[in-house]
């Protein structure tokens, strides 16, 4: 049996149905991430794993005992707020002992942990401050070295960097996995932000709703979307309608022009339906040196500078779609008015449920 | 000094600069505040205070002091510092307990706003009328005594219990004092984070070890805050204690009071030092208040 | 149900029991005027006793003026704090606070003695004794406008109100009435209120300065010698005080409201 499982744990909030259904089983040491836009159930979920709401129904199963009735000071699961929660009338030292000391561990042992503790976490120096006098990220960092520090099963963190600016939160995301694997802990992280879960994660539940629309890797989740929510969700994503043509050769007809597809969905597909096709735009490239598949006329409309990619917008017929391109400052970019040829392959065009 | 004043009054006000006028401008827009606080508070207060020091025609005297330190007058002073202790305390305790209760996510909204609305009015339902509604309640022929002892046969008078006793005049005082309590802490309950309750609940405590490392530390400062206004809120009270006791009970406020009205003592400057007693009783309080204070707040200065 | 559930209506229904059972004592006293059945004849007595309307009337009108007095000092006072000199707040803070160390029958007591004689004669006239009961009542309900203002001008910033103001070309009398006791008015509306219930049932100031011209001496006396109309004055005087603070809650929603000083 899985080391965590949700068994089809459902929660409703008077007429509000928060979390349906869910059901996921979490293996030992694995890294979970939930995700899905605000107000989809995600801190629901947590919440009832940490012991905070009980399910409607469902049950749930840790290292193969029911803990859906256990109450959250005897379940040993750590868990990282939103909002930090630091104790604000204790230093840093005694807001990670707190955990250790209301289990009346040995003076000692606590002392000792403190240190490693805050080794790990790197605010060594920081022993003797209050939760006032330290900055956002190093509060952050201070709620997990106390979540850890009981040694909990799992390990909960919601959104704990949401309250960061970009920079601070792509240094902790990375030390936050680096712990996880140092120790080996089960964790399972709530996240709104997909590049945050792809980063991060082993595996990637995305939400909506309070309904799971799929679990999968992050290359699987961003590779291969099974609904257009989750493709939509996760990634820039061009979609359009389109009309099938031939679905057998996987001949599409979209403002005009033929396009190619391998989507074996396609099979299923009469002539003359109209579907909703799918292009990420990392995958549509300046028809230059080589040529793929499809081959299209579109018109330049606008060019967005953004660092390590060229976001350029072009008008095909009526349909509006985005193409990425990397920055080389060596290869001039189309005018803006300009037409001009871009190429994709049929592996690319995806239809969408 | 100039600087400062100049940054104060910065963005504001643009005058030209007369670096000499700008710091009397500044006084000069409080100066009818000043004056009327000048006086009628502190030219009555040093009245009293110079008075204290004096003996009838005017020469200077410790007498007037030492004679605060007879015994009626003592018992009075510590009659009143115990019943404004013990009101606070008792009113403070259970204020916070129904202040925490009402405001629990159970409780129904229609009945916490009910409620605190009626603690605005209790608060503020003191004196002579509450004096006369403990007695219709209380008193000999009170409802409450009246019901006990014909339908139970319990005469809480017989047991000891009276209304115009140390003990009576502290229920009658905790019907403001409670609700006062309830008004004055409710925000610093509502500026308890839930998330503090849980992440102590996460971290393996129990509710009672919640409280005593988390919740009682951090509303520390607004519990003293609240039982410091409590203490003085008894401390001062005089028209519940007469109306109730008709003058019979030994506080300070009715001494004074007697002495206002009919200088019982013969000799209004003990009157004076009566008064100045319980200004130092307050401002004794105050003090401590503020030692308490400072340091239940350690965390929040440094 | 759950243990922290049992324990809050635990208190709960203790609070309805202690705070519900002197009015209902009261309540049910008052309609025992006659012997052999419940009337309302205690009520009609206390309708029919014009000196505790007149007494009612004297009291609201000192209230008012005290209202008028205070928010006169106080307004123009905290505003030119706020605007010119702020190093000025913690002193006006400390002197509007004072009040609280100092008892009611303290301030009294210094206040007869000062205004009885000479150079300020004030209580050998009726104008006089009004006047210095206005002024005690203004010390007394220092503490609460006091913060009731400065809470208010803090919140909206008057500082930067003003700046708009006059960049507009308002005047001062504009700004002051116009713009700033316009933003104010829940704050001070909340504050007037209050004071009024202070002063309503005011007794031990009252008492010693002006007598049984006011309400809370009035009340005092009836209570004295005529137990069952003053047991229908405490339910009216419990009401009137009710009132009071329905009007406090609905012009300031969540306004804190603490008590005066007895
Ligand atoms: N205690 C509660 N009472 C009522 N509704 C709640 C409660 N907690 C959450 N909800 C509702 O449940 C839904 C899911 O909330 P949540 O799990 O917090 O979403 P997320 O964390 O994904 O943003 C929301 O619509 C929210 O309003
Ligand atoms: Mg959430």
């Amino acid at each position: 049996m899985a080391f965590l499982v949700l068994e089809h744990v459902s929660k409703r909030f008077g007429n509000l149905i928060a979390v349906e259904d869910f059901h996921l089983a979490v293996e030992k040491g694995e890294f979970i991430s939930l995700l899905g836009p605000s107000g989809c159930g995600k801190t629901t979920v947590l919440r009832m794993i940490a012991g905070f709401e009980l399910p409607t129904t469902g049950r749930i199963i840790l290292e193969g005992e029911d803990i859906t009735r256990v109450p959250p000071n005897r379940r040993n699961i750590g868990m990282v707020f939103q909002s930090y929660a630091l104790f604000p009338n204790m230093t840093v030292a005694q807001n990670i002992a707190f955990g250790m000391r209301v289990r009346r561990e040995p003076e000692h042992r606590i002392r000792e942990r403190v240190d490693e503790l805050l080794a790990l976490v790197h605010l060594e120096d920081k022993r003797n401050s209050y939760p006032h006098q330290l900055s956002g990220g190093q509060q952050q960092r201070v709620a997990l070295a106390r979540a850890l520090a009981i040694r909990p099963r799992l390990l909960l963190l919601d959104e704990p960097l949401s309250a960061l600016d970009a920079k601070i939160r792509v240094t902790l995301r990375s030390e936050i996995r680096a712990i996880q694997r140092q120790l080996g802990i089960t964790v399972i992280y709530v996240t709104h932000d997909q590049e945050e879960a792809l980063s991060i994660s082993d595996r990637i539940v995305v939400m909506r709703a309070g309904k799971i629309e799929q679990v999968g890797t992050p290359f699987q989740i961003y590779n291969f979307p099974q609904t257009s929510f989750v493709a939509s969700f996760v990634g820039m994503l061009n979609t359009a309608e389109a009309e099938v043509l031939d679905p057998q050769q996987g001949l599409l007809q979209l403002d005009g022009a033929h396009l190619l597809s391998a989507d074996p969905g396609l099979r299923r597909r009469k002539p003359g339906e109209r579907v909703r096709l799918s292009i990420r735009p990392e995958r549509i490239s300046l028809a230059g040196e080589q040529l793929k598949d499809n081959l299209l006329q579109a018109r330049v409309e606008d060019i967005t500078f953004l660092g390590a990619v060229v976001r350029i917008q072009l008008r095909l017929g009526n349909t509006l779609f985005y193409m990425d391109t990397f920055n080389n400052p060596h290869l001039a970019l189309p005018t803006i008015g300009s037409t001009v040829q871009v190429t994709c392959s049929k592996e690319a065009v995806m239809v969408l449920e | 000094m100039l600087s400062e004043r100049r940054s104060a009054a910065s963005g504001a006000l643009r005058l030209k600069p007369l670096p000499s006028f700008i710091g009397l401008l500044d006084w000069a827009g409080v100066i009818p505040f000043l004056l009327f606080i000048l006086l009628f508070l502190i030219l009555p207060s040093l009245y009293l205070f110079v008075g204290s020091f004096q003996d009838s025609s005017g020469r200077f005297t410790l007498e007037n002091i030492r004679a605060l330190f007879t015994p009626t007058i003592m018992s009075a002073y510590w009659v009143s510092i115990r019943i404004s202790l013990l009101t606070a305390l008792l009113g403070g305790v259970f204020g916070f307990f129904l202040a925490y209760a009402l405001l629990s996510e159970e409780t129904p909204t229609w009945l916490r706003s009910a409620l605190l609305t009626f603690c605005g009015v209790a608060s503020n339902f003191a004196g002579v009328p509450l004096a006369q509604a403990f007695i219709f309640t209380f008193g000999r022929m009170g409802l409450v005594t009246v019901l006990l002892r014909e339908a139970v046969g319990l005469d809480l008078y017989e047991m000891g219990f009276n209304l115009y006793s140390f003990w009576g005049l502290s229920i009658t005082y905790l019907y403001f004092q409670l609700p006062l309590m309830v008004l004055v802490i409710t925000p610093a309950i509502e500026g308890l984070r839930r998330e503090w309750r849980e992440a102590a609940e996460n971290l393996g405590a129990s509710p009672l070890q919640y409280w005593w490392y988390i919740g009682i530390p951090i509303l520390m400062p607004s519990l003293l805050g609240a039982m410091i206004l409590l203490f003085g809120n008894a401390f001062g009270a005089y028209a519940t204690a007469i109306s109730l006791t008709g003058g019979l009970i030994n506080l300070i406020t009715i001494l004074i009071g007697n002495q206002i009205r009919g200088d019982v003592l013969h000799n209004p400057n003990l009157g004076y030092a009566l008064a100045l007693g319980m200004v130092v009783v307050m401002a004794v309080m105050m003090s401590l208040y503020y030692l308490l204070r400072r340091h239940s707040e350690r965390w929040l200065r440094q | 149900m759950r243990k922290a559930t049992l324990w809050n209506w635990f208190w709960i229904l203790l609070g309805l029991l202690y705070f519900f059972l002197p009015l209902l004592a009261t309540f049910h006293f008052s309609l025992r005027a006659r012997k052999e059945a419940l009337s309302l004849l205690a009520y009609q007595q206390m309708i029919e006793d014009t000196r505790i309307w007149q007494a009612l009337l004297y009291s609201i009108q000192i209230g008012l003026l005290t209202i008028g007095l205070g928010l006169l000092l106080m307004v123009p006072t905290v505003y030119w704090v706020h605007l010119r000199a702020r190093y000025l707040r913690p002193m006006i803070e400390f002197f509007s606070l004072l009040p609280f160390v100092i008892p009611a029958i303290v301030l009294v007591f210094g206040l007869i003695r000062i205004y009885s004689g000479d150079p300020f004669p004030l209580t050998n006239t009726y104008a006089g004794t009004d006047f210095l009961l206005i002024a005690g009542y203004v010390v007394l309900t220092l503490p609460y406008l006091y913060r009731a203002i400065d809470a208010g001008m803090t919140a909206i910033d008057v500082a930067t109100l003003t700046e708009a103001a006059q960049s507009l070309g308002a005047g001062w009398g504009t700004i002051l009435f116009r713009v700033i006791v316009p933003n104010l008015r829940s704050a001070m509306l909340g504050a007037a209120f209050l004071i009024l219930a202070i002063v309503l049932g005011e007794f031990t100031i009252a008492s010693f300065i002006v007598g049984l011209r006011a309400f809370g001496p009035v009340i005092w006396q009836v209570g004295q010698n005529r137990a069952y109309e003053a047991s229908a004055l405490v339910i009216f005087s419990f009401l009137l005080t009710w009132i009071l603070m329905a009007l406090i809650n609905f012009v300031a929603r969540r306004a804190v409201v603490t008590s005066g000083p007895r």
